[in-house]
């Protein structure tokens, strides 16, 4: 027996995840919907993912290959120890490949590479509310969704325009779903909400603090807010990612030295090794490479 | 004016526990009329106000409101999506301290668009035109629209809420104490607005007040409330200038004269 024999399967134990699963079919029955469910403590702080980490311990099973993706890259901390947690407690099998994961936890991206049928991506959620910075008192957002009063969401793109001349919300981007519920996306970047749209996958949404789950279907109408003289858009890059050359995807920006120096690299990392391993090489990469 | 009232009020009466609110209120509101609801302090006043308003349901009695289409409402009896819906877009309410009515941490011109954006305007443009429009209604400074009401000063700010409200185009307003707190100067600018914009849209409106000067300058009739009990009404000019209950006598006769 391994040390790990002392855990139930996935760390939460059999009732728990059933009130989670019920929590989700409620979601997914109600999509954009918020459902209250009774957040456990889990071994980690607040703001690494709890939520996530609930949902995915909830759905996990032993056949699944898990993905976990910070900020759309494979390797940083918090990617990393949730992927350990989840390879020790479930004993899954771990990967950093899209294409063959069938549950993708993520905080703030949606991978590049379009997901199909079958895979479930469970996003990290700090703030579920999307009106909560507009009204902070709960009992007042939960009447306005239920008598689907959205006009103070139109306030905050209002204030924006007014004092950018343009919508300056890049991220935590809010979108209706299925011309019913007003939703925050979790804070992805609005360059990914059009992913959102119609997806094949289906798309659940932790908060552990805040205690609400909720959810997207497969084939769902998610619709960004905006002004009729201000339209919806996304991000657009002016220079192509410096590794692996890719266009139309998500960049960050990385710091090169002191002097100014920087370079735009796909943050959907294994998006971008895909890429370099088919032979694709942006200004700064290297013919070749790993 | 049309050959029907626009609210009906009848035998409103609000307890709170075993005490009294107000009793066995009844009158009807003409369309472009304005009443004016004068009294001390625990008379009664704003209990009855928040009554008619939808805001605190009254222990017996009926509020029936006449809709857009014609139909006799009770507003208690609307389903709470509908109250809701009426009372931003039907109605007004003018609180006295305006950051009760305002959201204190969005521009003027957003605060004022808040209710086209809650009827589905969805141009941005039209909606700020509206905003700069009544902003210059109510005499705020077009280059003022960008700015916080935190930044405005009080008789701003008051007047801000009213042009808030009345960008619905609403046919109702109510306003509880709308000139207190400000100083006189101000106060008279504001009555003086007011009364432009009462008589110029020809809004209907329930005024609550302690200061006979406000009664005088913006109502047509009023209602003397004492201890929950409505107990002199009639047209401003007569009760103010000929009271006949004992409690107005000794109430008019107490304005300072300077």
């Amino acid at each position: 027996m391994t040390t790990t024999a002392q855990y139930n399967f996935a760390y939460l134990d059999e009732q728990t995840k059933r009130m989670i699963r019920r929590a989700i079919l409620k979601a997914i029955a109600i999509p954009g919907y918020q459902v209250p469910f009774s957040s456990r403590e889990m071994p980690m702080p607040y703001g690494w993912g709890t939520g996530g980490v609930q949902v995915t311990a909830s759905i996990i099973g032993p056949d699944d290959v898990l993905k976990v993706i910070d900020q759309g890259a494979d390797d940083t901390t918090n990617a990393v120890s949730i992927r350990a947690f989840f390879a020790k407690v479930a004993q899954v099998a771990t990967t950093t490949h899209t294409g063959e994961a069938t549950i993708i936890q993520t905080r703030h991206r949606i991978p590049e590479r379009a997901l199909g049928q079958g895979q479930i991506l469970v996003y990290q959620v700090p703030i579920p509310e999307p009106l909560r910075f507009l009204e902070p008192r709960e009992t007042e957002t939960r009447k306005m969704h239920a008598l689907e009063e959205y006009g103070l969401m139109h306030v905050k793109l209002y204030e924006d325009i007014a004092r950018h001349g343009r919508i300056a919300t890049t991220y935590a981007y809010p979108v209706k779903v299925e011309g019913r519920y007003v939703m925050d996306p979790s804070p992805t970047p609005k360059f990914d909400n059009p992913k959102m749209h119609m997806s094949e996958a289906l798309q659940l949404f932790g908060a552990g603090r805040e205690h609400r789950i909720y959810a997207v279907p497969p084939h769902t109408e998610v619709v960004s807010l905006d002004f009729e003289d201000h339209p919806f858009a996304i991000q657009h890059f002016e220079e192509p990612c410096a590794l692996c050359g890719a266009e139309q995807v998500y960049l960050d920006e990385v710091i090169l030295d002191d002097r100014g120096g920087h370079m735009y690299v796909c943050s959907d990392t294994d998006n971008c090794e895909e890429r370099r391993a088919a032979g694709h090489v942006g200004a700064q990469g290297v013919e070749g490479a790993e | 004016m049309t050959d029907q009232p626009l609210l009906r009020v009848e035998n409103l009466t609000k307890y709170y526990g075993s005490r009294l609110g107000c009793a066995d209120v009844s009158f009807e509101l003409w369309p472009g009329e304005v009443l004016a609801i004068v009294g001390e302090s625990g008379s009664g006043k704003t209990t009855l106000l928040n009554s008619l308003s939808a805001t605190l349901e009254p222990s017996a009695g009926r509020t029936l409101y006449r809709m857009r289409d014609g139909e006799w409402r009770n507003i208690y009896e609307l389903s709470e999506a509908e109250r809701r819906f009426l009372v931003r877009t039907d109605w007004g309410f003018v609180h006295q301290n305006p950051a009760d009515g305002l959201r204190m941490t969005v521009s003027a011109g957003a605060n004022v668009g808040e209710r086209l954006m809650a009827v589905g305007d969805r141009h941005y443009g039209h909606i700020r035109e509206t905003a700069l429009d009544w902003l210059g209604r109510v005499e705020i400074a077009a280059d003022r629209i960008d700015d916080q009401p935190r930044a405005f000063s009080g008789g701003m700010r008051q007047r801000l809420q009213i042009a808030r409200n009345l960008v619905t185009g609403p046919r109702l307003v109510f306003m509880d104490e709308p000139t207190g707190g400000l100083d006189v100067s101000v106060q008279a600018r504001l009555l003086d607005l007011l009364r432009g914009l009462v008589g110029e849209l020809g809004l209907a409106a329930v005024v609550v007040t302690h200061d006979l000067a406000v009664a005088r300058l913006l109502s047509h009739r009023m209602m003397v409330m004492k201890d929950g009990h409505v107990i002199e009404a009639g047209l401003t000019d007569r009760v103010l200038d000929d009271p006949r209950e004992p409690y107005t006598q000794l109430l008019v006769s107490s304005i300072l004269q300077v």
